[in-house]
Order: structure tokens, then C-alpha cells, then sequence
């Protein structure tokens, strides 16, 4: 081996021996680059870091952290404020729950003895119009489209100025309001009053006791409303009160009325109640007997009550009176017979038919038991007469100012387009309403008050019941509380209202104290507890003094038996109300409780007349406008064919038609308020003369959640019994316990199983459901909506059929007394008068779910507690489990129902930035393409066990509540551990668990009254339903 | 030695010999296409993507395109998937069944067939597929696939994963099959093109004949290869629409929840695909003048097996309403009324028509081997059996247990245009197909054309 002699150069610097080649000549690169390997990998690392960040871009969304934490404000942790929600005449007291600030749902405050802790839809819907998009931001000046956002110290300037010119030359200054409950606010308005003496204040009420108080006046000679205790009635007379739904104090009465109809194997007696009217509304709908009347004869209807009753009594009978009202004699014996603990109620307005009622009251010696003239309420007492002759006087042009309270006459009155347009010639037009309604459009002045949430007040719903409201959250925009803007305007140097408030107390509530030590603390009490109540003053004896005959005349005159024209009745919507929470989607997607509509406005018509008419309403809903003609007034409206109602009859309902109302509620339906008029004194809800009715041959779509109306005769879906029947046998009056086939006899569905079924060693969820109780309302059914973030869909897709309510309740009515159980296609059509039944329906949990085995995924399984869980991530859309089930209670995301334009309108509170506010942070919202269903409010499962674990205690009974629980006014809904044998649920149902296996599945319910729905398929539903029971003397009528 | 029988009717007519095999055959695949053939397949196309349009929409929308609601979960896709899959019976048991029986009258009518099978079954998948609400991820997850997420696993009691494995495990054995069957044929194509000089062409089929030789070692091969195969594809025949039924008969909706349903879909399921093969079939052999290929004679013992199953299937329509009245089960007595007498009683009666009259028709001599009544009668028993299954889906969905949740359906354009893209797919690929791959199996042809044929006179 010889060395290479061979010389190789890299380049010809190299051979030249170039200084810079000499430097370099030890390194294996040449000359240095710049770059170590560290910086390369470093480069690399920098560039796949940011490509891969810019790849997964995520929206910004601004989250702020507190810099410093507020002392009450614990992430994750909610904060509970008691309050108060008052809305036109309509009063509840509630408990805020709020989540970093922000209110998110509201349940009711059982402190109160006025609401019993019970709520209503509207109640429970109101925390959405908190976040509502068509609220006004600020102040804003100038009528119609003219108007332009302006600040506060321009505005009070300026109306300050104007009422010192009206002041100086005396002209006239009226505040419109809805009844005011707060003594507080009567106070400002009396400052206000004081510096402006032509200061007149109108109370008007959309559906006022007017007639009530007026009758009173002339019975017992003060004009009171006074409180009712059902409790206490055994027999219940209803004409045309809704005490139920919409009449009076109804969150009370539904409550009182509930406790009237617990039916156990111990106690063994309800109340009756006997309805007669004319659409079919949810008292008629729970009444026991109920007939149908035309509004022209319901002062003869009553009239002829007081006849039967007052020939028992010896007493003279009137002039007036109508034979042939179904059940009305049997109604007349049964008060005779229980008098003094019965009650007989009036819907009417008219002051004279409400004298007749108090005379039968007073015949019966129902004062001081079920009429308590000793605590007087103080909500719808609307003046009808004094808010006419103020329209009178607006359009004269005899008022120089008007302000707007907590009002919007421009739309609910019926001469409200004329005062609208009265509006313009007066000098100073303010509207204090937190929304730009028809009268703040009308109105020159706009001074938005804070939403009810955001506000302080007082209320005294009833004479010595107090309550007070705080806000829950810091004002979302720079809108100004209205007492507060009177104050200023008054010119009042300290017009902070709560300033105003607590040192109105400290006058009036404190001063009647006899156990606070100091103001503060006092105060502080009051506002933890929500409410201040008294006792109620000592009842002392009134004695009936009215002028029977000059009532009975004038009935005789007004009303009339043999009406054979068609009669229009007015009513309230249950879902939207009044109107004035109608851009609340809540409330719009609410199913009507009887006729189950949603989004719409229609006309009812019976049966009988839709023949007639050549009307038909399809499967799907489609039917035709009719043409309507009352008070003068012509419209336009759907037509849907309404078993229950009165032939000859149409009911329209109020709160829709609304024109300046925000997205939500545009174009829906019709203003119903002008077909109202004035008669004897007070505003008559009903037209009885003039009434025209033409078929048009428009096409309309109703969007009805539930389009079947019968149940079939299935008595396993819903079971049903009359008193008399449960009494005959309580343990074994079910005709047709479901049974299945063994080999050789029949058996219990639940004795044969393929499974041994799951074992639940620590608690078992277990939900009731009593028939009997539950009324229809639908607060059950908003509650769950907001607790659950559900979406809401909009017009076409209920139409659809793709709402996605958790919970629904389904109501049935009755088919033709004498149909033929084995004919299906008899068994499909309704009564003319139908009986009526409602069955809240939500997941039931089934311990044997059938979804749960065909999910391929596995997303829907079993918890070890017994619920039915959904895991929304794993889902993948099969909807195999929506079709395996038989209750068809899960719901399908269609859609992206979140952050999707073409759902802006019907659910503003995933779609908008200020609805958003208003989704509860413990609940997913679902993505498209998932399966949901009711989760027995699991968070709420899972908050309280947590609470538990943390002081180290089993979960006590109560503690954990779901949203329909705790929003059903009557208690209809139990929720609890069934492993638990002191839970009220295991109580109830009277559990008893299985000796064998304690914590297994197979729990015995001996509660006579309890079943399960479809038990023979053998799914094993851990909810329970309580068979409804009706007072009735006979057997039931097939349904 | 082998004689022609004087007793059987020949199974190839026209005194055929080997080589009009190879040229009857071969030419279609060689020469360019027939305008006719460009027609078809151009509405084919049309069809496929205005269907892939509709597919698009419903992807980027969401399942509500559809007419679905809260109570009816499934209508035409799940529909549409029985169907397809149903039709996608007939070439198996062409293929396999009628192999072990060793009916040599198959042997014309196999390769079109198991086409048949191969894209209706592509067809079926769509819509499982399709159906699921969030297919980016169902996809996969419904597939027992080792995964990141702890324990999460696929549900085996879940009949739709039964599903996701019957029909994958039919499609593979099928397509392998199917192939198996096509290398003799793509050899002789090559050999052919390598005689004409088309190298392109040779080579092309060479590559799809893996290199066949014709070797007696080979034959041997593949003899057993497809008997093997036959072996496998006969229960899978069974297997595969006895998990569809099991879809249905597991649940707890009346109207599905019964036993009988395995048998009868498979009875169904081949009554559509003979009726499916038929259809095809009466074009081909005229697109093609395959007449003495696929003789009336083959067209008669498709329709008896029409008469067979048809028969099977009426009896079991029967024995539903008998169990429905006998079983003395209220939802299920309603759920049979309902179909009868309830809103959908047209789709009910059309089945009953189509599914248990029509093909009684085929008693009648005349009418079976009538090439136009055939044809027909051919379409209406597949008509009937879509509607079987949309009366078996929608009509017991639509009216359950708690009458509050009644409701209708109603179809939307994305529910028809879902079927659409189907048929245009499965045309486009049967078109393809008849175009390139020889639609006779040549290699069996070849071996009865001796013993079955006509005499040369």
C-alpha cells in the first residue's frame, strides 16, 4: 500500500492558497453559514408551530377574567336573589338564579303566600326578555321612524322645560299605567303628582276586574277585589272564570285548587267543579262537569243559578233566568248542599251579573270561607270608565302631556289607535317602556326603564303581603328606572330610587316591625326572604246590600237565551298573554295548552259550525282565514276547529297582531283588541250582536305540536277514573291492568324479564307524575327549556314536526259518549264537548331502555343511578333510538340550531349576542346532527351530590329538584330517590323495595292510583303516572 | 363425449360455437360505443350528479333537508337501503346457490348479475352512510376501531352495527368473486387485443387477468377457488337480510317487533333481485344482441324463481295479519289496521299489487316467456318491493304507541334526490361495466356450449 501521491483542490482559491481558504480549511463547511443546527431547528420548530396554529384559527371571543373578584361572584357557583316579576296586572314572586352575573333562570319563591312558590309559563319565559334584542339601548327622542338616540340630560331638560310651560298655563298631565302594586312607585308618582297638581294617574288594565270591584261597591259599598281560598270549596261554580289560566291570581288558585284534588287511599273526597262557558280553556279543561254557553246567556246563566239556588233558601227569585243550561240544576243542589264551603266565580266584566254572584255567595255563606273580602287584592284593578274617558280627552285634545307607564295602550286598549293618533297633537308624549312598543313609537319621548330583572321596587299584591324586587344584574344598557326619571322630573334633588324605596320602608314597613333591631338588618331580611307578610286582618261579616232587581233587569235587557247569531269571545292567550311579552320565542313556541299551536293566531270554531261552513282542518294543519266582523272591526284569521266550543260560537285569543314588536313576533296574527267594547261600564270581552262570519278562501298552515287529538282508547297511555269508580274499589278499579302472555296464564308485565336489570346500590331516580294535579299550564314546559338551553325552531319546522321540547304535554280529549272501542276510525274523532285529559310526557328512563341497545355507538346508555344518559359527543345520528323509543321524547337536531342565521328570528338566545346571555353554562347546546332528550336535569343531579360530598352527608330528599319540579304551580311533578324509602316520591308511590334485591330495579308501587305508560312492553319506566281521577257521579265516558 | 339432451329446452341457441363465444362477447368490450350506449350512459351521468348535488346539500345543511320528523325517524334512506340491498341478492345466489346446485343455466346470466350485486350493495351503503347526522365522524366510529377515548367501544347488541359487518363481509366476498370469475374472460380479451395488435388494450387487460395463462394447473385453481367461494357466499345469501330484518325485528316498534321477518325479507330480498336481474337483463341482451345467449328460456326460470318468492313473500304479508288479530296485541292490531285503512293504505295496497298479484301472473306460459310482459312485470314487482319496505318503515313509525306523537311524512326533494343519485350511480356503473368488462361469463359459456346448445344444421 503506498500513500497517495494525489492532491485534490476544492477550487482554485485552494490552490492559490487563498488566506480566506487557509482560515477556514479545518472546517467541514467552509466558511460558517450563520446558522447553527440549533437555530435550523429552531426555524422548524417556529414554522410548524405557526403553521399548525393558523390552521386551527379559533374565533375570538372576548372572556375577560375579573382583575379583581367580586366578593359574592364564585365562577361555576350560582347566586340565588329573591324578587319579584310583575308584568301589566299579572304578579309572582320568584327566586333570580344567576351565573356570573348574568340571570338565567327564575324559579318561584315558596316564601310567598301569594304565589306559593308557584310560577307560570310567562313567568318562567320572562329572564329571556331580559336579553331581548328589540330592547331599547338609551334613551331616544322623537315619534314614529323619526326617532333618534339622545342622552338623558338632553332628555330630562327638555321634558323638564315642557312640563314647566303645561305647569305654567295649566294644562293637563296624565300618567297611563297598568294597575301599580307598588306602594313605593305610587309615591314617586305622587312627588311627581305633588309638583304638577294637574296631574291626573290612570290605571287601566288589558282584562281588568273592573266589574268585580264595581259590584262590590254596590253590594257591600267599597269596591274591593277580594281574595278567594279554593281550599275550602267542595263545590266550585265557574262561569266563564278561568281561575286556572288566566283569571285573577291564578298561579294561587291552581295551587289551591290542586290540594282540593289529591285523591290517596286514605282520603278519598276532591272538590268538584262545575265550568260553564264557552271556548274551552284549562279550568274547563279540569272541570268535572262542564257545559257549553253562549256569552249572551252567561248573565242568564247566572241569574238562573241564583233562582235555584235562592228557591232553596226561600228567598224571592229574579225576573230573569234561562232554562235547559246543562248541569246547571245539579250544580245549584250540590252548592245548597255544601254551602259554606263552596264558591261561585264570574269571568264576566259586567258589574251586574258580578252583584247576582255575590248575592249567591252570599246566600250560600261562602264570605269569610272562600271569599275573603278581609284581604283585598290589589292587582287588575284597571279603571275601564276613567281609561275610556282619558282616550276621550287625548282626543279632544284636552291633555297637554302623557306618560306611559309600564303601559302600552297604543295596542292593548281598545281605542287604542286612536289615542295612537290622538298622540301626535299633544305637546309632551313620554314612554317609559323598556321596549320600543306602539306607544313608545308613538310617543315623542322614549326613557326606556330597567327590564323587571335589573330593577328595585316593592309590591303589596294583597293587602298586608309585601314583596320586593332587586336587580340581578347591572343595567345592560343605559336605560334609567322610570320611578326614578318621575322623581327627576318632579325635580327632586335625590332621586335615586332605591334611596327613595328603603327610606319608604324605613317609614312605613319598619315603623310596623316589632322584632327588628335595626333598619339594615330588617331590610337585609326582607330582601333575602323576597316577601314581607302580615297577618291578614280579622274577617268581619259584610252583608250583601246591592239592588238584585235593577241587576236582574238590566240582565234581562243585555243578555239574551235564544241568540241564534254568532257570538265572538275574547281571551287571553296562555302562552303570550297580554301581548306584552310576545316577542318572547318562549312563549310563542309554547303549545297553546288545549289546542296545542304554536307561532299563531286563530279563531275557534265548533264542530258543528265548521260543517256548516264547509271549513276542515287537516293532519297537517291546513285550514282557511276567516273573515271576521265584530265591534265593526273586520279581520282576517285562521280558523281551527275547537272541540268544546260552544256552537254558534268563535274565541280569539289577545297578545297577538302586535306591530312594533321586534323580530320575533312580526306578522303573527292579528290585534284582537279592537273587537273589545265598553258595555255597562266596563270593558265586555265578548260581542254578542253585529257578528258576521265569512269563510275566505285564503290557505293557512296552523303549526300544532300535536295533530292527533284522541287517545285512542289505549288505556295503558292514559288511565282514568271517576271518583266513584276509585272509592267502589281503590285497590282494583283498573278495568285493564296491561297483561302478557306466559305459557299457561296471564301475568304482570314486569314479572318476566329476559334480564336480572341493573342494580342501583346508592340512588335511583325515579320521577311521578299525577294526572290529577297537573292542570296543562306549561310552565313545566318553559322551565325546561330555559334550564336545558332547548332550542326553539320557529313556525316551519314545528310544522315540521321537529320541536325540540324536552317535555311535552300531551292532552287528549274524549271521543262521543257511546263510540265503539274496537272502531279505530271512530275512536280518531273527538267529542262535541269533550272530557280532557293531559299528560306531561319527558323521557322516562326507562330501567330496560329500548334506545339504549340499538345505539351502535353506544352514546345513550345507563347510569348506575337509573337514568337514561345521552352522551351528545359520541353521538352520531342514527336516530334508531328516537324510532326504538315509545314515548317518542327524543329530540333530533335537524339542524345547527346555534350560531345559524336562518334560526336568528326563533331563537334569538343561540343566535344573538345578548340572547346568549341566557343559556344556563352547565348545559351543552347541542350541534347538528345529535340526539337529545330530557336528562332528568342531570346538573342539577350532579350539583347537589356534589354539595353532599363536600359537608360529607347523603343527599338529602329536596335537595335536588329538575325544572319542571320546581316550576309546577300544583305539584303535579315529584321528583326523588326511589332507593330513598323517606323521599316523598318513595312516599307517594308507597314503594316498597324488593326484599331480595334492595337496590334493584323491580320496585312494587302500591299507590292504587300509580301505573306506567305502555307497562306491558316491559321497558320498565322509572316515571310513574298517577291515574287522573274525575268527580263525577257516573262511570266514565269512553275515551 | 358429451351429448346434446333432446329433453332439455338448449340453453344457448343460434349453433354457437367457442369462438362465437369469444366474439359475441369480446366485440362489445373492443369496439367503440354505440350511440346508444353514450345516451345511457349520459342520463346516467346526468342523474348521478344532480343526485351528488342533493347529497351535497343535505351534508352541508343537516338531516332536516329531509322530510323527517320527531316521530319518523327513518323514511327513504333506510328505505332505499333495503331495497338496494335486497336487490343486491339475486347475483350471489345466481353465483353461489345456483353454483352448488350446479344449475348450468346461470352461467349466461352470473356476470351481469353479480355486477348487479356489486353496485346495488354500493348503492345500499350510501344511505346508512348518508343517513347518520353526523357522518364526518360516524364513519368511523360505528366501527370497533382501537381509539383514543378510553373505553369507548361499538355497541354489539346494536343491530345497525350487525349492519356495518353483514354488509362489508357480503360486499368483499362478492367483489372477489365477482373477479375471480372476470380473469378468464379479461385474458381472452387480452388475447385477443394482442391478435388485433391493440397494445394499449393488451396490456391494460393483462394487468386486470393477472397475468392468466390458461394452464390446466390454473383451471384447477380457479375451479376450486370459485367453488370455495361459493361455499362462502351461500350463507352470507341468508346472512345478509336477516341482519337488515334484525333492524327491524329487535325493536319495540309494532310493525317490527316480529320474528318472522328474517325469512321473509330474504324471500323478499330475492324476489327483488331476480326481478332486478331481469330488468337488466331484457336490455342487455338487447343493447348487446345477446339473444342467444340469454335465451327466453333463462328469462322463464328467472320467472319462475319470481313466482317462488313472490309466493313466499304473499304468505308472510298473511301470516303478519294472522299473528297481528291472533297475538291479540293492541298496538300491534293497530299498527296492521293502520297500514290497511290508515293514511299510507295507498303504499299498502300498492305492495299488495305489486308484490302479491302481479307475480302470480307468471303462472300463464304466455306471459312468461313474453319478453314485454316480462319486462314490466319486472319493474312493477321492484316498485312493490320498495314499497314494501316504506310500508314496513314509515307506516309503523308514523302511528306508535302514544297517539300524541302521530304524525305524517311527507318527502322532500333531498329525500328523492338521495334515490337519484343511487340510480344514477348504479346505472352509471352497470354502464361502465357493459362497456369494458365482458357481461357473459365466456370461460363457463364456452362449457356448455356443447352439451346445451341448439344443433347446426
Amino acid at each position: 500500500m503506498s500513500k497517495s501521491t494525489k492532491t485534490y483542490w476544492k477550487g482554485l482559491p485552494e490552490l492559490k492558497n487563498d488566506p480566506a481558504v487557509i482560515k477556514n480549511a479545518d472546517k467541514e463547511f467552509g466558511e460558517d453559514p450563520g446558522h447553527s443546527r440549533r437555530d435550523f431547528l429552531k426555524m422548524m420548530g417556529f414554522s410548524v408551530a405557526a403553521v399548525s396554529l393558523a390552521a386551527c384559527e379559533a374565533p375570538i371571543r372576548k372572556a375577560i377574567p375579573y382583575v379583581n373578584k367580586p366578593v359574592d361572584v364564585d365562577p361555576g357557583i350560582p347566586n340565588y336573589y329573591a324578587s319579584t316579576y310583575v308584568n301589566g296586572g299579572d304578579y309572582c314572586s320568584i327566586v333570580v338564579k344567576t351565573r356570573e352575573g348574568r340571570p338565567i333562570k327564575v324559579d318561584g319563591n315558596s316564601l310567598s303566600n301569594v304565589t306559593l312558590g308557584g310560577t307560570s309559563a310567562q313567568v318562567e319565559a320572562s329572564v329571556l326578555s331580559l336579553y331581548d334584542n328589540y330592547r331599547l339601548r338609551g334613551p331616544k327622542i322623537g315619534a314614529g321612524e323619526t326617532s333618534k338616540a339622545s342622552d338623558w340630560e338632553t332628555i330630562d331638560k327638555e321634558v323638564i322645560a315642557k312640563l314647566g310651560e303645561i305647569a305654567t298655563k295649566g294644562g293637563q298631565i296624565r300618567i297611563v299605567s297598568n294597575t301599580i302594586l307598588s306602594p313605593s312607585t305610587k309615591a314617586a308618582i305622587d312627588v311627581f303628582k305633588a309638583k304638577y297638581p294637574t296631574t291626573q294617574h290612570i290605571q287601566y288594565d288589558q282584562v281588568s276586574n273592573y266589574g268585580i270591584a264595581k259590584a262590590n261597591e254596590a253590594s257591600f259599598g267599597s269596591a274591593f277585589i277580594p281574595s278567594y281560598d279554593f281550599t275550602k270549596a267542595k263545590t266550585i261554580v265557574s262561569i266563564g272564570a278561568d281561575f286556572l289560566g288566566t283569571w285573577g291570581s291564578s298561579i294561587e288558585f291552581s295551587k289551591q285548587f290542586a290540594s282540593t284534588r289529591d285523591i290517596t287511599d286514605t282520603k278519598r273526597e276532591m272538590s268538584r267543579l262545575y265550568q260553564f262557558e264557552t271556548t274551552l280553556s284549562l279550568t274547563g279543561a279540569n272541570a268535572d262537569y262542564r257545559s257549553m254557553i253562549k256569552p249572551s246567556q252567561e248573565g242568564l246563566v247566572v241569574a238562573q243559578l241564583y233562582n235555584l239556588v235562592a228557591a232553596k233558601a226561600g228567598k224571592a227569585t229574579l225576573s230573569a233566568g234561562i232554562d235547559k243550561i246543562q248541569h246547571l240544576e245539579k250544580a245549584a243542589n250540590e252548592l245548597w248542599e255544601n254551602r259554606g264551603k263552596s264558591l261561585v266565580i264570574s269571568g264576566s266584566n259586567d258589574k251586574d251579573v258580578q252583584l247576582v254572584v255575590n248575592a249567591i255567595n252570599d246566600a250560600l255563606g261562602n264570605y269569610g270561607v272562600t271569599i275573603l273580602p278581609n284581604i283585598p287584592t290589589y292587582f287588575r284593578q284597571g279603571n275601564d270608565e276613567a281609561m275610556a274617558a282619558f282616550v276621550a280627552e287625548a282626543k279632544e285634545g284636552k291633555v297637554d302631556a302623557i306618560f306611559f307607564y309600564n303601559s302600552n295602550p297604543v295596542y292593548d286598549h281598545p281605542m287604542g289607535k286612536e289615542l295612537g293618533e290622538a298622540l301626535k297633537n299633544v305637546a309632551l308624549t313620554v314612554s317609559t317602556s323598556y321596549t320600543e312598543d306602539e306607544s313608545a313609537t308613538a310617543s315623542a319621548y322614549k326613557t326606556p326603564d330597567h327590564h323587571y330583572l335589573e330593577s328595585w321596587n316593592d309590591f303589596e299584591p294583597k293587602k298586608n303581603f309585601f314583596s320586593l324586587s332587586q336587580p340581578a344584574i347591572t343595567p345592560i344598557f343605559k336605560t334609567r328606572q322610570a320611578q326614578q326619571s318621575f322623581l327627576v322630573w318632579a325635580g327632586e334633588a335625590n332621586n335615586d330610587y332605591f334611596e327613595f324605596l328603603s327610606s319608604n320602608w324605613r317609614k312605613t314597613q319598619f315603623a310596623r316591625a316589632t322584632n327588628a333591631v335595626d333598619f339594615q338588618s330588617f331590610w337585609d331580611k326582607c330582601l333575602y326572604d323576597g316577601v314581607l307578610e302580615y297577618p291578614a286582618d280579622a274577617y268581619s261579616a259584610v252583608s250583601f246590600a246591592g239592588d238584585l232587581s235593577a241587576a236582574a233587569s238590566r240582565i234581562s235587557s243585555n243578555y239574551s237565551a235564544a241568540n241564534t247569531g254568532f257570538e265572538v269571545v275574547i281571551y287571553e292567550s296562555y302562552g303570550v298573554g297580554n301581548g306584552s311579552q310576545a316577542n318572547n320565542p318562549l312563549l310563542q313556541e309554547l303549545p297553546d295548552p288545549i289546542t296545542k299551536a304554536t307561532w299563531d293566531h286563530y279563531v275557534t270554531i265548533s264542530q258543528k259550525d265548521a260543517k256548516e261552513l264547509g271549513l276542515d282542518n287537516d293532519a297537517e294543519g291546513n285550514t282557511v282565514l276567516l273573515s271576521i266582523t265584530a265591534n265593526g272591526k273586520t279581520e282576517k284569521i285562521a280558523a281551527l276547529i275547537q272541540p268544546g266550543q260552544a256552537p254558534k260560537t268563535l274565541g280569539i285569543a289577545l297578545g297577538y297582531g302586535r306591530t312594533k314588536v321586534g323580530k320575533v313576533a312580526e306578522n303573527i296574527g292579528v290585534n284582537a283588541y279592537p273587537f273589545l267594547a265598553l258595555v255597562n261600564g266596563s270593558i265586555s270581552f265578548a260581542a254578542t250582536t253585529g257578528v258576521k262570519v265569512e269563510k275566505t278562501t285564503d290557505p293557512f298552515q296552523l303549526a300544532q305540536t300535536q295533530i292527533h287529538h284522541t287517545y285512542m282508547g289505549r288505556e295503558n297511555v292514559v288511565q282514568e277514573a271517576t271518583l266513584e269508580e276509585f272509592n267502589h274499589n281503590p285497590l282494583h278499579f283498573r278495568e285493564e291492568a296491561p297483561k302478557i302472555s306466559d305459557w299457561d296464564k296471564k301475568v304482570d308485565p314486569n314479572s318476566l324479564s329476559l334480564w336480572k336489570g341493573h342494580e342501583y346500590n346508592n340512588h335511583h331516580w325515579g320521577m311521578a307524575v299525577d294526572l290529577n294535579s297537573c292542570t296543562g299550564c306549561g310552565a313545566c314546559v318553559v322551565a325546561c327549556n330555559v334550564e336545558n338551553n332547548v332550542a326553539l325552531v320557529g313556525k316551519q319546522e314545528v310544522i315540521n314536526r321537529r320541536e325540540m321540547h324536552w317535555l311535552r304535554i300531551d292532552r287528549y280529549y274524549s271521543n262521543p259518549e257511546g263510540t265503539d272501542v274496537d272502531n279505530y276510525d271512530a275512536l280518531e274523532v273527538a267529542a262535541e264537548n269533550p272530557e280532557v285529559v293531559f299528560q306531561p310526557m319527558m323521557c322516562q328512563h326507562c330501567n330496560n331502555a329500548p334506545c339504549e341497545t340499538v345505539c351502535p355507538v353506544a352514546a345513550t346508555t345507563h347510569s348506575s343511578e337509573g337514568l337514561n344518559q345521552m352522551t351528545y359527543n359520541r353521538c352520531i345520528g342514527t336516530r334508531y333510538c328516537a324510532n326504538n323509543c315509545p314515548y317518542k321524547v327524543r329530540r333530533f337536531n335537524w339542524f345547527k340550531y346555534h350560531d345559524n342565521q336562518q334560526f336568528a328570528q326563533s331563537n334569538p338566545a343561540m343566535n344573538t349576542d345578548l340572547g346568549r346571555m341566557v343559556l344556563n353554562p352547565d348545559v351543552t347546546v347541542r350541534s347538528r346532527g345529535v340526539m337529545e332528550k330530557c336528562s332528568f336535569c342531570v346538573q342539577n343531579i350532579q350539583a347537589g351530590k356534589l354539595s353532599a360530598k363536600r359537608e360529607r352527608r347523603p343527599v338529602k330528599d329536596g335537595e335536588v329538584t329538575t325544572a319542571c319540579m320546581a316550576s309546577c304551580t300544583t305539584g303535579a311533578i315529584v321528583f326523588g330517590d326511589l332507593n330513598n324509602p323517606e323521599s316523598r316520591i318513595s312516599k307517594l308511590l308507597q314503594i316498597e323495595l324488593d326484599p331480595n334485591r334492595k337496590n334493584g330495579i323491580d320496585k312494587i308501587a302500591h299507590n292504587p292510583r300509580a301505573y306506567r305508560v305502555i307497562e306491558e312492553i316491559g321497558v320498565k319506566p322509572n316515571v310513574y303516572y298517577l291515574t287522573k281521577i274525575r268527580n263525577k257521579d257516573e262511570k266514565k265516558a269512553h275515551a | 363425449m358429451q351429448a346434446t339432451s333432446s329433453l332439455r329446452e338448449p340453453l344457448i341457441t343460434g349453433g354457437k360455437t367457442v369462438a362465437d363465444v369469444s366474439h359475441d362477447i369480446s366485440r362489445h368490450v373492443e369496439a367503440k360505443p354505440a350511440k346508444s350506449w353514450w345516451m345511457a350512459f349520459g342520463v346516467s351521468l346526468v342523474l348521478l350528479i344532480y343526485g351528488f348535488y342533493c347529497v351535497c346539500y343535505l351534508l352541508w345543511n343537516g338531516i332536516g333537508a329531509w322530510g323527517l320528523n320527531k316521530t319518523v325517524g327513518w323514511a327513504w334512506d333506510i328505505t332505499n337501503f333495503v331495497w338496494w340491498v335486497g336487490i343486491g341478492h339475486a347475483g350471489t345466489l345466481i353465483s353461489a346457490v345456483l353454483l352448488l346446485f350446479r344449475q348450468k343455466w346461470r352461467m349466461s346470466i352470473n356476470r351481469a348479475a353479480e355486477a348487479m350485486t356489486i353496485f346495488a350493495v354500493i348503492c345500499a351503503a350510501t344511505f346508512p352512510l348518508v343517513h347518520m347526522g353526523r357522518l364526518w365522524l360516524g364513519f368511523y366510529w360505528a366501527l370497533p376501531l382501537p381509539n383514543a377515548f378510553g373505553s369507548l367501544w361499538a355497541n354489539f347488541n346494536s343491530p345497525l352495527l350487525w349492519d356495518v359487518f353483514a354488509i362489508s363481509t357480503y360486499f368483499s366476498v362478492s367483489l372477489v368473486f365477482w373477479y375471480i370469475g372476470l380473469i378468464p374472460d379479461f385474458a381472452v380479451i387480452r388475447d385477443r387485443a394482442v391478435r388485433q395488435g391493440n397494445k394499449v388494450r393488451a396490456l391494460i387487460y393483462n394487468g386486470l387477468s393477472f397475468g392468466w395463462d390458461g394452464a390446466a394447473k390454473t383451471w384447477m385453481r380457479y375451479e376450486s377457488v370459485a367453488l370455495i367461494l361459493a361455499g362462502l357466499s351461500t350463507p352470507l345469501v341468508l346472512s345478509v337480510h336477516t341482519i337488515v330484518s334484525m333492524d327491524f325485528a329487535t325493536s319495540v316498534v309494532p310493525g317490527w317487533h316480529t320474528t318472522i321477518f328474517p325469512p321473509y325479507f330474504v324471500a323478499g330480498a330475492i324476489f327483488s333481485g331476480f326481478a332486478m336481474v331481469l330488468t337488466l337483463l331484457i336490455i342487455t341482451r338487447k343493447v348487446f344482441k345477446l339473444e342467444d345467449y340469454i335465451t327466453i328460456y333463462h328469462l322463464e326460470l328467472m320467472n319462475i324463481i319470481i313466482i317462488v318468492t313472490g309466493s313466499v313473500v304473499g304468505i308472510a304479508y298473511i301470516t303478519e295479519f294472522f299473528i297481528a288479530w291472533y297475538g291479540q296485541v293492541p298496538a300491534e292490531q293497530y299498527a296492521f289496521y293502520n297500514r290497511m285503512q290508515g293514511p299510507y293504505w295507498w303504499a299498502y295496497w300498492s305492495m299488495m299489487t305489486c308484490n302479491v298479484i302481479s307475480p302470480q301472473l307468471f303462472w300463464f306460459k304466455k306471459i312468461r316467456t313474453s319478453i314485454v310482459s316480462t319486462f314490466i312485470l319486472s319493474i312493477i314487482v321492484n316498485i312493490g318491493m320498495w314499497f314494501e319496505r316504506f310500508v314496513i318503515i314509515v307506516t309503523s313509525l308514523h302511528r306508535e304507541y302514544l297517539p300524541s306523537g302521530w304524525t305524517m311524512f311527507h318527502p322532500t326533494m333531498y329525500d328523492i334526490g338521495e334515490y337519484v343519485f343511487t340510480f344514477g350511480l348504479f346505472f352509471t356503473l352497470f354502464f361502465l361495466f357493459a362497456k369494458f368488462f365482458p357481461v357473459i361469463n365466456m370461460a363457463e359459456v364456452k362449457s356448455i356450449v356443447k352439451s346445451s346448445s341448439e344443433k347446426k344444421h
